[in-house]
C-alpha cells in the first residue's frame, strides 16, 4: 500500500543550478506529521520551497499522488497544496479577512469574488487559529505572532492535502505554540491533511511529529520516528552542540555544567533539588548531587548541571555504600544544601548523609548563604 | 462586512459628482464662457448656436474626454505598476517609462516630419509602445539588482532624464515649423487633440483598463507577495507579464496623445487607497480610472484657464499636486522602516 500524497527520490535543491541539499528521499502520508529538523543553514527552507513549487528542484522530481509537481496547473497545486512561510509580508490596507480569503482564490471564480460558502470557511480559518476578533484589523499592524496565525488561517482555508509550513512556531507566545500543535495534529487527524513542516523547537518536533527527517550538511542524515531520532545523543550530534546538554526524555536544553571540583554537595531527589541545581550553575559554583535514584525526575538536569553525581539504582533503597560515597564528596565540600526535609524508606540513606551535614557544621539553608 | 461596502460606495459616489463636475466646468469654461443652460441648448439643437455647437464639438469635447480618458488610463497604468513593484511609489513616469515613450514619439515624429508623412494614431501609439517597454526592460534590469525601491525611483528618474535629453536634441535638430507643436506635446498637453485622437485613445484605453480589471483576482493575491500569490493559484510569470504589457500599454498610449503627464501614476491611487480605505484591487482599481480621470480633468482646467490666455503645460499643474504626494509618502515609509 502506497499512502504517499506527495513524494520525492532522489530530489536535489538549491539555487541557480547549486545543490545544496541532495539525495533527498522524502515521503508524506496522509493524515500525517513530517517534520524536518537540523541546524541553521542546513536547507530546510530550501527543501520546503522545492516541494511546494516555489523553487525548481536541482534535480529529481516531487510527486503529488503520482503526477509530476510541474505538470500540475497552478489552480490546481494550489488546492492540493498549501503553505506558511517564514518571509515577512509586507502589505498595505489589507485586512486579515481580505489575506485570509487570498487562500479561496483558487476555489472562486475569475474576479474573486467569495460565495457564502467561501465565506463560511474563511471564518471558520479565522476562529481556528484564534484570529476572529482582529479579523478586521490591517495586517500590517498586527504583531508578529498574530499575522503568524492569520496566515495559517489562509492556508486552512485552502482546503489543501498538503500542508507545508516553514518554521510556524517562530514569532509565537508558549499559549499559540501549544494551540498550533494541537490544531496541526486536529487538521491531520479529522481532515487527513498531510503536513510537512520544518521546526527549531526541538521539544515540539519531538512531541507532535510522525516522522522526522533530520538534515545536516549536504543530505538528510537520518529518518525515523521521534523515538528514534531522541535517543542515544544523536540529536547533540546532529546540531554538533558544545555547550550545555540536551535531554533526549524531555527535549528540553540544559546549560554547561560548571567547570572545576565540587564546592558544595546538595542532597536532592523528588524535583525538589532542581531550583537549587540552576541557582548554582547560574553562580557559576560547581557542585555534586548525591544520593540521587536513576529514575528520579531530578537525574537528567542532575547529569548536565553538576560536575559528580552520586546515583543509586532505581526502585532500590539507598545503599550504605553510596551513602558512604556521598560523605566522602562531603568531606571535600565547603557546604551541603538539602532540598528536602522528609524522606522515606528508600532515600533514608538520605536522612543520615543530612545528620552528617549538621554536625559537621557544612549545612547552609540557601544558596545565598554561599559567601 | 456593511462597513466597507458603505464607505466604498460613498467614495464611489463622491468620486462620480466629482466626474460629472469636472466634465461640465471643463466644457462650460474656457476662452468664450458658456453657460451650463448654453451647454444643454447646444448640445440639443446643434442650430440654435452654430459657434458654441463647434468650440464644444471640436475643441472642448475632444479636449475632455481625452484628459478624461487618457487621466484614468494614467492612474490604472500607476496602480499596475504599484502591484509589479508591491510598493505605493511606483509609476510611469518616475520610473521613466513615459519618458521613454517620449524619446520613441519624437524620433517617429522628427522622421515622418521630414520625410513628409502624416503619422496615424496607430503608429504614434506604436511607437510610445516600443519606447515604453524599452524603458521598461531596463528599469527592469536594474530592478533585480538593486532591492531598494528609493535607488530604483533615483535610476527611474535619470532614465526619465536621459531620455528627455535625447528628446530636446532631437527637437533642436530637425528644423521644421511644427516643432514648435512637437515642442509643446513634449511638454505634456491635452490641448489640440483632435476628435479622432480622442476616439482611438478611447479604443486603446478602454479595452486595457477592462483587462486590467481582469487581473483584479491574482493582484489581490500579489498583495501578500510573490510567494503566496504562487500558493493561491496565480500564474506568476503570465501575470507578471501582463502587468507589464497593461501598464506600458496605457501609459505609451497617453505619452502618445497628450505626451508625459506626471505624478499622476502615483499621486491618484494614493489618494484613492486612502479615500477607500483599502487596497483591494478589485475595489480600487475601477475608483482609480475614476480619480485619475477627476485628477487630469481639474489640472487641465487650471492649465487652460489660471494663466489664460497663457496656457500651462499639464505636468507642470499636476506636478505641483503630485509631486508632493510622493515625497510625503516618500518620507512617511522613511520614518515607518525607522519604527521597525
Amino acid at each position: 500500500m502506497n499512502d504517499a500524497v506527495l513524494s520525492a527520490e532522489g530530489l536535489s535543491v538549491g539555487y541557480s543550478g547549486k545543490a545544496v541539499l541532495s539525495g533527498i528521499e522524502i515521503k508524506a502520508e496522509k493524515g500525517k506529521i513530517l517534520t524536518l529538523i537540523g541546524p541553521n543553514g542546513a536547507g530546510k527552507s530550501t527543501l520546503l520551497k522545492t516541494l511546494c513549487r516555489q523553487l525548481e528542484p536541482v534535480g529529481g522530481t516531487v510527486f503529488i499522488g503520482k503526477e509530476d509537481i510541474s505538470r500540475l496547473k497552478s489552480r490546481e497545486l494550489a488546492k492540493n497544496m498549501a503553505v506558511l512561510l517564514t518571509q515577512k509580508v509586507k502589505t498595505q490596507l489589507m485586512t486579515c479577512r481580505e489575506a485570509v480569503e487570498t487562500g479561496r482564490f483558487p476555489y472562486v471564480g475569475a474576479l474573486g469574488v467569495m460565495g457564502d460558502e467561501d465565506r463560511k470557511k474563511v471564518d471558520e480559518a479565522l476562529e481556528m487559529v484564534g484570529a476572529s476578533e482582529f479579523a478586521d484589523k490591517d495586517i500590517d499592524k498586527l504583531s508578529d505572532g498574530q499575522r503568524q496565525r492569520v496566515l495559517l488561517a489562509r492556508a486552512i482555508c485552502q482546503e489543501p492535502d498538503i500542508l507545508i509550513l516553514d518554521e510556524p512556531a517562530t514569532f509565537l507566545d508558549i499559549r499559540y505554540k501549544l494551540e498550533l500543535m494541537s490544531l496541526l495534529k486536529k487538521l491531520a487527524s479529522e481532515r487527513g491533511v498531510s503536513i510537512i513542516m520544518s521546526l527549531h523547537e526541538l521539544e515540539l518536533a519531538q512531541k507532535v511529529s510522525d516522522m522526522i527527517l533530520c538534515i545536516k550538511g549536504d543530505s538528510p542524515d537520518r529518518y525515523g520516528t521521534p523515538e528514534e531520532i531522541f535517543s542515544g545523543g544523536y540529536i547533540e550530534k546532529l546540531y554538533g552542540t558544545k555547550k550545555g546538554r540536551f535531554c533526549e526524555y524531555y527535549g528540553s536544553v540544559e546549560l554547561s555544567a560548571a567547570e572545576g571540583e565540587p564546592e558544595v554537595l546538595v542532597i536532592g531527589g523528588g524535583g525538589k533539588g532542581l531550583g537549587i541545581y540552576r541557582q548554582l550553575q547560574r553562580k557559576g559554583i560547581p557542585f555534586a548531587v548525591g544520593v540521587l535514584h536513576e529514575n528520579d525526575i531530578e537525574f537528567p538536569a542532575a547529569k548536565s548541571l553538576a560536575s559528580e553525581v552520586i546515583t543509586e539504582s532505581a526502585f532500590e533503597p539507598v545503599s550504605v555504600e553510596k551513602v558512604s560515597d556521598a560523605m566522602a564528596v562531603m568531606e571535600k565540600c565547603r557546604y551541603v544544601l538539602c532540598a528536602n526535609h522528609k524522606f522515606g524508606t528508600m532515600n533514608k540513606g538520605n536522612a543520615d548523609l543530612l545528620e552528617k551535614a549538621e554536625n559537621c557544621g557544612k549545612l547552609i539553608k540557601d544558596v545565598e548563604d554561599i559567601g | 462586512m456593511n462597513k466597507k461596502i458603505k464607505r466604498a460606495a460613498v467614495s464611489y459616489i463622491f468620486l462620480a459628482v466629482l466626474l460629472i463636475a469636472a466634465v461640465v466646468l471643463n466644457l462650460c469654461l474656457g476662452s468664450t464662457d458658456i453657460s451650463v443652460n448654453e451647454l444643454i441648448t447646444a448640445l440639443k439643437d446643434h442650430d440654435s448656436s452654430p459657434v458654441t455647437y463647434r468650440i464644444l464639438t471640436q475643441i472642448r469635447l475632444p479636449r475632455t474626454a481625452a484628459a478624461l480618458i487618457l487621466g484614468g488610463g494614467l492612474a490604472v497604468s500607476g496602480l499596475l505598476l504599484q502591484s509589479f513593484f508591491s510598493n505605493p511609489v511606483a509609476g510611469p513616469y518616475i520610473l521613466g517609462i513615459s519618458s521613454g515613450a517620449k524619446l520613441a514619439v519624437a524620433l517617429i515624429m522628427v522622421y515622418s516630419l521630414a520625410k513628409g508623412i502624416l503619422l496615424s494614431s496607430a503608429a504614434m501609439v506604436g511607437a510610445a509602445f516600443v519606447g515604453a517597454l524599452a524603458s521598461m526592460f531596463i528599469v527592469l534590469a536594474i530592478s533585480a539588482k538593486v532591492k531598494r525601491m528609493s535607488i530604483l525611483i533615483v535610476c527611474g528618474v535619470m532614465i526619465g532624464y536621459i531620455c528627455s535629453a535625447i528628446t530636446e536634441f532631437i527637437v533642436n535638430l530637425s528644423d521644421d515649423s511644427n516643432i514648435v507643436n512637437l515642442h509643446n506635446w513634449s511638454m505634456g498637453s491635452f490641448s489640440g487633440i483632435s476628435p479622432d485622437e480622442a476616439v482611438a485613445a478611447a479604443f486603446i484605453i478602454i479595452p486595457a483598463v477592462v483587462c486590467a480589471f481582469f487581473l483584479s483576482k491574482p493582484m489581490d493575491a500579489y498583495r501578500l507577495g510573490e510567494s503566496y500569490a504562487v500558493s493561491s493559484g496565480v500564474n506568476v510569470s503570465l501575470f507578471r507579464a501582463a502587468l507589464i504589457l497593461l501598464s506600458s500599454l496605457l501609459s505609451a498610449c497617453v505619452t502618445a496623445f497628450a505626451g508625459p503627464v506626471s505624478f499622476v501614476g502615483i499621486a491618484v491611487p494614493h489618494g484613492v487607497k486612502s479615500l477607500f480605505g483599502t487596497s483591494k484591487p478589485i475595489v480600487i482599481l475601477p475608483a482609480c480610472f475614476l480619480g485619475g480621470a477627476v485628477f487630469c480633468l481639474f489640472c487641465d482646467l487650471i492649465t487652460r484657464t489660471v494663466f489664460a490666455p497663457t496656457e500651462l503645460s499639464i505636468s507642470t499643474v499636476t506636478a505641483v499636486f503630485g509631486a508632493p504626494v510622493v515625497i510625503w509618502m516618500l518620507t512617511g515609509r522613511e520614518r515607518r522602516m525607522d519604527n521597525e
